[in-house]
C-alpha cells in the first residue's frame, strides 16, 4: 500500500527505510544496516541492552506508554518455563494505521527487534498477533519471515551465535479487544479474547501462563536502532523521559493525512498546520483527538501543545497511539462522541457489568439526543454515566468509552444543549464536507 | 468433511503452537475462506480436528467479527464506521452502497453477489473513508470510485 | 500461613496472608457484596459489585482478586464505595426484564436483595431493554437471558465442580449469553447446580418454575433416599408435594452439591401409581381392602405359621430407616423365631467392617493428599463422592488415582490410570505401589468389584504401604451400609437372599422395601407379604401389599456409604400409607407379641435401644437431631453375620432401583436413563 509523501518535518529513525525500492526485502534491509543491531546486542550482552532500553527512554507505543526496557526487565529470566516474544499487531483504535505501514514496509525491523527480545530474555519462540483485517499484512511477514529463515536470520544458530528463534505470524478475526495484552494472550492460545485478571502482568505469567514480552509493533520496531545508535542518541531526539520519535497517524479534515514519524514533544499545532497541510478547505479547526479514539478530545485552543505522554496527561488527554484526528468547525461533537461510543460499545468483550451495560445504555442516549430526542437531564447523565464507568470496569476498554464521553460533554455542554428537545442536528442541515 | 486441503493448512498452523486449539482461529478462517462462512457442520468439523468440542469452538467463533456463522454472498463488503471514517464521509459512501445494492447491513443482494456489514475501523484512517471486500482493503472512496470497485467483484 | 492485620472499617482485622479481601471481611462480618466471587470457583472480577477503596490505590479495587496484606487499609462503607455498587446495580438493570413477580426468584433472589440494600430507588434508563426468548435446555434446565446478569457461576460450577463443563459463553459484548454443549440443548449430569448457583431468575428447572413462590413452601432438610452418599436435601413442600429439592442452605455432608436424584428425583412420591390402600389378594386378583384388615390377615397367618413351627424369610431393605431395620430384625428373630432375614447387599461392608480398618467420612475425601479410586465410575454411581474428590484436586491438588475398566470421568484428574480386565482390581492396584507408598496418606474407595477374600487382600495392601490409610466400601443405596450393620443379615443357620427366594419350602415370606423378584425366581409358594410404595414386581406376586410411606414421609435415620449417620426429616405425608415402623408394630401388636421386650416403635425410642446395643451407634443425639452427620464405629464386625456375595445393581446417575423407574424427571431427560453419558 502506498505511503503517503513524506513531510520535510519528520525525523525518520523507524521509516528511514519507507519507500525505498523493495523496502519489504531482507536485502534492502541487509543494505541499510539491517541485523547489525542484533549481532551488537549479541556481543554486548542481555544487561547491557536492558540498559540501553531503559537510556532510550523508549516508551510503549501502544497507547500506555509504559518504558519498554523497564517491561523486559521484569521477565524472570532464570525461570524454568520455557519464554515467548509476542508482537501486539492488533492495531485497532480508531484513527490509528502506523503498525500497518512499519509492517508493511519494514517487516524485517520487527523481526530484529523481536530478535532481540529474545536474546535479551532467553525466549526462543515469538508470535506476531495480527489483527484479522490484515491479511495482506500476514502474507508480507511470512515472506519476510521464510526469507529470514532462509538466509539464517530465524531458526537454529542464529548467524553463527548459538541463538535460537522461530517466529510465526497468528491471525486475529475482528476483536478490538483483543489489543489488550491480556486479552491477546488468550485469543493467541486459541480463545475468546476476554482479557485475564491482571497481577498477574505477562511479562510473569504471559503466554500459556510462561514469562512473556509483549510489546507493540512500533516499540519492537524502534529497538534495533536504539541498540544500533546507542540508546543516548535515540532518548536526544524526544524530550525527557520521551524518547525518540514517533508515527503520528493524522487523519480527518486535513489537507495531507497520512502518518509521520516526528520527534516526541513535536507541537501539535504545528503537525496539523505544517506538517499535514492545514486544515482542508479553509475551514476554521475544532477539536482534535490526539492519540486515538480513547483520548480526550481537545478544544482547537488547547491544541498548542507538546505531544509527548507527559504534557498530554497535564492537559487531562493522552498520547494514546499517535492517532490525531483533525476536526473542522462544521463537524458535529455529539455525532463524533455517538461515533466514538458506537466502536467501544461493539467492540466491548461483555465480560464486565459497567462496561457491557454501560457503553450500551450510552450509545442509545447518545443516538436518542442526536436525534433530538433528549430532554435537558439527559446531559448531565451521559457525563455521570461515564464516570460510573471510569476506573471500574475489568480492563481498559471501559475507561477508553468513558474518557473521550466525558470530554465530549465537559467541553462542548452547549452543543450536545443544542441537540435537546426535537431540535434537528445543527451540523447535518449543512452541506457534508466529504 | 473438511476437504484435504483444508486439514494440511489446519494442521500446519496448529504444528506452530504449543497446543493445538491455539489454531482455531486460524482454521476458521482457512474453512471461510473457502466457503465463504462457518456451517455448523464446517464448525464441528475443525472443532474435531483440533481436539475441541463444538460449543467450545462455537464459544470462540462468535466473539470475532470476521467469523460469518451464517451463509453471505459471493463477496462481503465490510465498510468502517468508525470515528475518522465518519469525519471522512462514511455517511454518503454507505448511503451510496446501500441504494446501488439494494440492501440494508446483514443483508446479500439477491443474486448472491454482496453481503453488506458494517466493521470497525480498518486500520486506514489516513486514507479515509475506507472499505474492505472480502481480504482486500480499498481506500479513498467516494461514490464513484465505489462504483468501480465493485465490478471487479463477480 | 503466617497471619497478616488490616484494618477494614476502622475495624482490625487478622487473616492468613493471600486471604482474598472480601473473604476476610466477610470472616470479620463485613459484607462486601458480590455477585461472580464464588467461594471455591475460579475468580472472575467481573461484576464489580466488590469494588472498594484500598488505602494508596488510585482507584477502587475488588476485593474477590486482592490479597491481604500487612497493613493494608481498606474501606467499605465511605459515600465512593456506595455510589460504585448503586451504579454497578444501576448498569446490572439496564437490559433486566425487572419480571420479578412472576420470576421463579424472586423473594429468594440476590439481585433483588442487592438492589434492596444498596441500589437506587429509580431508575433513570429510558431506552429499550434488548429482548431474547426463554430457552428449554433440557426438561431439567431453562435459561431466560434477558434475566442473566452473566455472572458465569453456572459456567465454573459445572465446569470445575462437576467436571462436565456443559455450559459455556456465546457471543460478545451485550449480545453475550451462556450456551448450552449441543448447541440448542444440554447434554449433561441435569444435576442443577447451575440452577441453584445462579444468584437471579435466569436458569430456572423444569420442576419448579412457575409452580408456587418460595414463602409459599415448608422447606424440610432431610436425607435424599436415592444413593448411598447421603446428601442432605432441603425439600420445597406446598399441599403435601415437593416442588423442588436443593440444599442453598449448605447443610449436611453435601454442602451445596446435589445431584438430578437429589433436586428433582423426588417426584416417585407422587407418581399416579403410588400404592395408597392395603391390598389383600383373592380369587379376583388384588382387593383394597383397610388397614385394619390387612393388618389382622398379615398377623394372622403369621402367628398361625409361628404357632406350629413354620418357617419364615424376611427380607429388608436398603432404603428404610436404621430404627426400621433393626426393629425388623428383632422382630424377626425374637417374635416370629426366624434367623433367615437378608437384604440386597450391593457392597461388601462386611468384609470391610470386620477388616477393623479405619473408615474415610465423605470430608475426607475432600481433605485426603490422595485417592484411589477401584473398580467403579464413581461419577456415574456416586457422584457426591466425586465431587468431593474433584474439589479435593482443585483446592488441594490431591493426587487421584483410578484403577478401571473403562474411561471413567475421574481419569480426567487423575495422576495414574490403570485399565483392568474384570477380576484384575487387585493386580491393578499392585502396579501403583511405588507410588501409592510416597504418598502421605490415602483413601481407597472400592466397589463390588472387590469383596470377600478380595477385600482382606486389598486391606492388607493398605497396611503394607507405610501409610495412614482410610477405606470406603461402595453400597448403592441410602441406607445398604445401614442394613449391614443393623443386622439385616443372617446368622450362622440363616438363610441369605438367594437361598431364601430358592428354598421352596419357606412358609411365609416378608419383603420390606425391596423387590427380589426382578433378580430372583422364587420357588415355592410362601404367604408373601410386601411393604412398597409401588406395585412392583414381588409386589404383584405377593399375598398382602401394605402401601409404605417414602423416606420423605418419614423420620429416622440412615447411614452413609461412609457409615456417616444422619436423620430423616418427614417432609410430608401421602394419605393412606404408613412407616415400615409402624406396620412392623401394628404387626407385632396384632400378632400378641411381647411388646416390652420389643419396645416402643417410635423412632427415637428405637434409636436409643440402638444407641446401646449396637456396636459403634453410641452416638450424639444432639447433634443428629440438629442436622448433623456422625460417623458410627467402630463397629465390632459383626461377627455373627453370615456372608455372601454382593452385586451392586449398576445404577447410574439416571436410574435409582424402584424409585427411579417412577420418577418422571429420570425419565424425561435425554441422557437416556441406564445409558452412561460420559462428560
Amino acid at each position: 500500500m502506498l505511503y503517503n509523501e513524506p513531510s520535510p518535518l519528520e525525523v525518520k529513525v523507524l521509516t528511514r527505510r519507507f519507500g525505498l525500492p523493495n523496502s519489504q526485502s531482507l536485502d534492502t534491509y541487509l543494505a541499510s544496516d539491517g541485523y547489525k543491531a542484533f549481532r551488537k546486542a549479541v556481543e554486548m550482552g542481555p544487561e547491557k541492552v536492558l540498559e540501553e532500553l531503559k537510556v532510550s527512554n523508549l516508551r510503549g507505543r501502544g497507547g500506555a506508554g509504559f518504558p519498554t526496557g523497564m517491561k523486559w526487565g521484569f521477565v524472570p529470566r532464570n525461570s524454568p518455563k520455557p519464554k515467548y516474544v509476542v508482537v501486539n499487531a492488533d492495531e485497532g483504535e480508531p484513527g490509528t494505521c502506523k503498525d500497518r505501514l512499519l509492517m508493511e514496509n519494514d517487516p524485517h525491523q520487527l523481526l530484529e527487534g523481536m530478535l532481540i527480545a529474545g536474546f535479551v530474555v532467553d525466549a526462543h519462540v515469538g508470535y506476531i498477533y495480527v489483527r484479522g483485517e490484515y491479511r495482506y499484512v500476514i502474507e508480507i511477514l511470512d515472506r519476510a519471515i521464510a526469507e529470514a529463515y532462509e538466509r539464517g536470520y530465524l531458526g537454529k544458530n542464529i548467524l553463527g551465535t548459538g541463538f535460537d528463534f522461530d517466529v510465526y505470524t497468528h491471525t486475529g478475526a475482528g476483536s478490538y479487544e483483543c489489543g489488550e495484552e491480556s486479552a491477546l494472550l488468550e485469543s493467541l492460545e486459541g480463545k475468546r479474547g476476554v482479557p485475564r485478571i491482571r497481577p498477574p502482568f505477562p511479562a510473569v505469567a504471559g503466554l500459556y501462563q510462561c514469562p512473556t514480552v509483549l510489546n507493540n509493533v512500533e516499540s519492537f520496531s524502534a529497538v534495533p536502532a536504539i541498540i544500533r545508535d546507542g540508546g543516548a542518541a535515540f532518548a536526544a531526539l524526544g524530550t525527557p523521559k520521551n524518547g525518540g520519535t514517533r508515527l503520528f497517524c493524522i487523519s480527518g479534515h486535513v489537507n495531507k493525512p497520512g502518518v509521520y514519524e516526528l520527534p516526541m514533544g513535536f507541537n501539535l499545532l504545528r503537525m496539523i498546520n505544517e506538517v499535514a497541510g492545514g486544515v482542508r478547505g479553509g475551514k476554521k479547526l475544532k477539536a482534535v483527538i490526539p492519540g486515538g479514539s480513547s483520548c480526550p478530545v481537545l478544544k482547537a485552543e488547547e491544541c498548542d501543545i507538546s505531544m509527548d505522554f507527559d504534557s498530554l496527561a497535564k492537559a487531562k488527554s493522552m498520547l494514546g497511539s499517535g492517532g490525531v484526528i483533525v476536526m473542522d468547525e462544521d463537524t458535529c461533537m455529539v455525532k463524533a462522541a455517538l461515533r466514538i461510543m458506537r466502536f467501544y460499545q461493539h467492540e466491548s468483550c461483555g465480560w464486565c457489568i459497567p462496561c457491557r451495560e454501560g457503553t450500551l445504555w450510552l450509545r442509545k442516549l447518545l443516538a436518542r439526543v442526536h436525534e433530538g430526542g433528549g430532554t435537558q437531564s439527559d446531559v448531565p447523565l451521559i457525563g455521570e454515566l461515564a464516570k460510573n464507568m471510569l476506573g471500574r470496569t475489568f480492563c481498559p476498554l471501559g475507561d477508553a468509552a468513558a474518557m473521550p464521553t466525558i470530554a465530549f460533554v465537559e467541553k462542548f455542554r452547549e452543543e450536545f444543549e443544542a441537540h435537546l428537545n426535537g431540535a434537528p442536528c445543527p451540523f447535518e442541515s449543512k452541506p457534508v464536507s466529504a | 468433511m473438511l476437504t484435504p486441503e483444508e486439514q494440511r493448512e489446519i494442521e500446519q498452523e496448529a504444528a506452530s503452537y504449543p497446543e493445538r486449539r491455539a489454531a482455531s482461529i486460524d482454521a476458521l478462517r482457512i474453512v471461510q475462506r473457502r466457503r465463504g462462512w462457518v456451517s455448523d457442520e464446517a464448525l464441528a468439523d475443525v472443532a474435531e480436528l483440533l481436539g475441541m468440542s463444538p460449543a467450545e469452538l462455537e464459544s470462540v467463533a462468535t466473539f470475532y467479527n470476521l467469523i460469518f456463522r451464517k451463509p453471505v454472498g459471493r463477496h462481503v463488503i465490510l465498510i468502517c464506521d468508525s470515528v475518522s471514517c465518519w469525519i471522512m464521509g462514511y455517511t454518503k459512501v454507505r448511503d451510496h452502497l446501500k441504494a446501488r445494492l439494494g440492501i440494508n447491513f446483514g443483508e446479500t443482494t439477491s443474486d448472491g453477489r454482496f453481503t453488506l456489514l458494517p466493521i470497525v475501523c480498518l486500520g486506514a484512517c489516513d486514507r479515509a473513508p475506507v472499505m474492505m471486500v472480502d481480504e482486500d482493503t480499498h481506500l479513498d472512496l467516494t461514490p464513484a470510485r465505489i462504483d468501480a470497485i465493485l465490478e471487479r467483484y463477480e | 500461613m503466617a497471619n497478616v492485620k488490616l484494618t477494614i472499617d476502622g475495624k482490625t482485622v487478622e487473616a492468613p496472608a493471600n486471604t482474598l479481601l472480601i473473604e476476610a471481611a466477610r470472616r470479620a462480618g463485613i459484607e462486601i457484596p458480590a455477585f461472580c466471587y464464588y467461594e471455591g470457583l475460579a475468580l472472575q472480577a467481573a461484576c464489580r459489585m466488590c469494588l472498594v477503596e484500598v488505602e494508596k490505590a488510585p482507584k477502587l479495587m475488588t476485593a474477590c482478586t486482592l490479597p491481604v496484606a500487612e497493613g493494608m487499609v481498606v474501606r467499605t462503607n465511605t459515600p465512593q464505595v456506595a455510589q460504585a455498587r448503586k451504579s454497578m446495580l444501576e448498569f446490572v438493570l439496564t437490559n433486566h426484564p425487572l419480571d420479578c413477580p412472576v420470576c421463579d426468584k424472586g423473594g429468594e433472589c440476590e439481585l433483588q436483595d442487592m438492589v434492596f440494600r444498596y441500589g437506587a430507588g429509580e431508575s433513570r434508563f429510558l431506552e429499550v431493554k434488548q429482548h431474547v426468548d426463554e430457552r428449554e435446555w433440557s426438561p431439567v434446565v431453562f435459561y431466560d437471558r434477558p434475566r442473566c446478569i452473566l455472572c458465569f457461576r453456572c459456567v465454573r460450577i459445572c465446569a470445575e465442580g462437576m467436571g462436565v463443563a456443559a455450559l459455556g459463553v456465546v457471543n460478545r459484548g451485550a449480545s453475550s449469553e451462556i450456551a448450552p454443549n449441543r448447541g440448542d440443548h444440554l447434554e449433561c449430569d441435569e444435576c442443577g447446580m447451575c440452577i441453584d448457583i445462579c444468584p437471579v431468575g435466569a436458569l430456572t428447572s423444569g420442576t419448579y418454575r412457575y409452580r408456587t413462590r418460595p414463602w409459599e413452601m415448608q422447606h424440610v432438610g432431610t436425607i435424599c433416599t436415592h444413593c448411598a452418599d447421603g446428601c442432605k436435601t432441603t425439600l420445597g413442600i406446598r399441599n403435601n408435594r415437593i416442588h423442588r429439592g436443593n440444599n442453598r442452605d449448605r447443610s449436611g455432608v453435601n454442602g451445596e452439591f446435589l445431584c438430578i436424584k437429589g433436586r428433582y428425583a423426588g417426584d416417585f412420591a407422587h407418581h399416579e401409581e403410588r400404592l395408597l390402600t392395603p391390598l389383600v389378594r383373592s380369587q379376583d386378583g388384588f382387593k383394597p381392602v383397610s388397614w385394619a384388615e390387612a393388618i389382622k390377615t398379615v398377623a394372622g397367618r403369621f402367628a398361625e405359621i409361628r404357632q406350629r413351627g413354620g418357617k419364615f424369610g424376611v427380607i429388608g431393605s436398603n432404603h428404610t430407616t436404621n430404627e426400621e431395620n433393626y426393629y425388623l430384625q428383632k422382630l424377626a428373630r425374637t417374635g416370629l423365631g426366624t434367623n433367615n432375614i437378608d437384604h440386597h447387599r450391593t457392597g461388601d461392608v462386611l468384609s470391610l467392617l470386620r477388616a477393623r480398618v479405619p473408615l474415610a467420612t465423605t470430608a475426607d475425601l475432600y481433605h485426603s493428599k490422595a485417592v484411589l479410586i477401584v473398580g467403579v465410575d464413581l461419577a456415574q454411581q456416586h457422584s457426591f463422592l466425586a465431587y468431593q474428590i474433584r474439589a479435593n484436586w482443585r483446592h488441594h491438588q490431591a493426587r487421584v488415582y483410578t484403577v478401571r475398566r473403562g474411561p471413567v470421568r475421574e481419569d480426567k484428574i487423575a495422576a495414574r490410570i490403570v485399565s483392568v480386565e474384570p477380576g484384575g482390581e487387585l493386580a491393578g492396584v499392585e502396579t501403583l505401589r511405588d507410588d501409592l507408598a510416597k504418598e502421605p496418606e490415602l483413601v481407597i474407595l472400592f466397589g463390588d468389584a472387590i469383596q470377600g477374600e478380595a477385600v482382606a487382600r486389598l486391606t492388607e495392601f493398605g497396611s503394607s504401604l507405610g501409610i495412614p490409610v482410610k477405606y470406603v466400601c461402595l453400597v448403592d443405596y441410602s441406607n445398604s451400609r445401614g442394613a449391614v450393620e443393623m443386622g439385616v443379615l443372617p446368622a450362622e443357620g440363616g438363610m441369605t437372599l438367594p437361598e431364601m427366594m430358592a428354598a421352596g419350602d419357606l412358609d411365609a415370606l416378608w419383603v420390606v422395601g425391596a423387590n427380589p423378584l426382578r433378580r430372583h425366581a422364587l420357588a415355592g409358594k410362601p404367604f408373601l407379604v410386601v411393604q412398597d410404595l409401588f406395585l412392583t414386581e414381588t409386589a404383584q406376586a405377593a399375598d398382602v401389599v401394605l402401601p409404605a410411606a417414602s423416606a420423605y414421609e418419614k423420620s429416622g435415620t440412615v447411614t452413609n456409604v461412609c457409615g456417616e449417620v444422619q436423620r430423616l426429616q418427614k417432609a410430608f405425608e401421602t394419605p393412606g400409607t404408613k412407616t415400615d415402623l409402624e406396620i412392623f408394630g401394628l404387626i407385632a401388636r396384632e400378632m400378641g407379641l411381647d411388646l416390652k421386650q420389643l419396645g416402643p416403635w417410635t423412632p427415637s425410642a428405637v434409636f436409643a435401644e440402638i444407641a446401646r446395643t449396637v456396636p459403634g451407634y453410641d452416638l450424639p443425639v444432639e447433634v443428629l437431631e440438629a442436622g448433623g452427620a456422625v460417623q458410627a464405629g467402630p463397629s465390632d464386625g459383626l461377627p455373627d453375620a453370615v456372608w455372601a456375595p454382593v452385586q451392586s445393581a449398576g445404577d447410574t446417575l439416571f436410574t435409582s432401583g424402584t424409585l427411579g423407574r417412577y420418577s418422571k424427571m429420570l425419565n424425561a431427560v435425554r441422557e437416556a436413563p441406564g445409558e452412561l453419558y460420559r462428560a
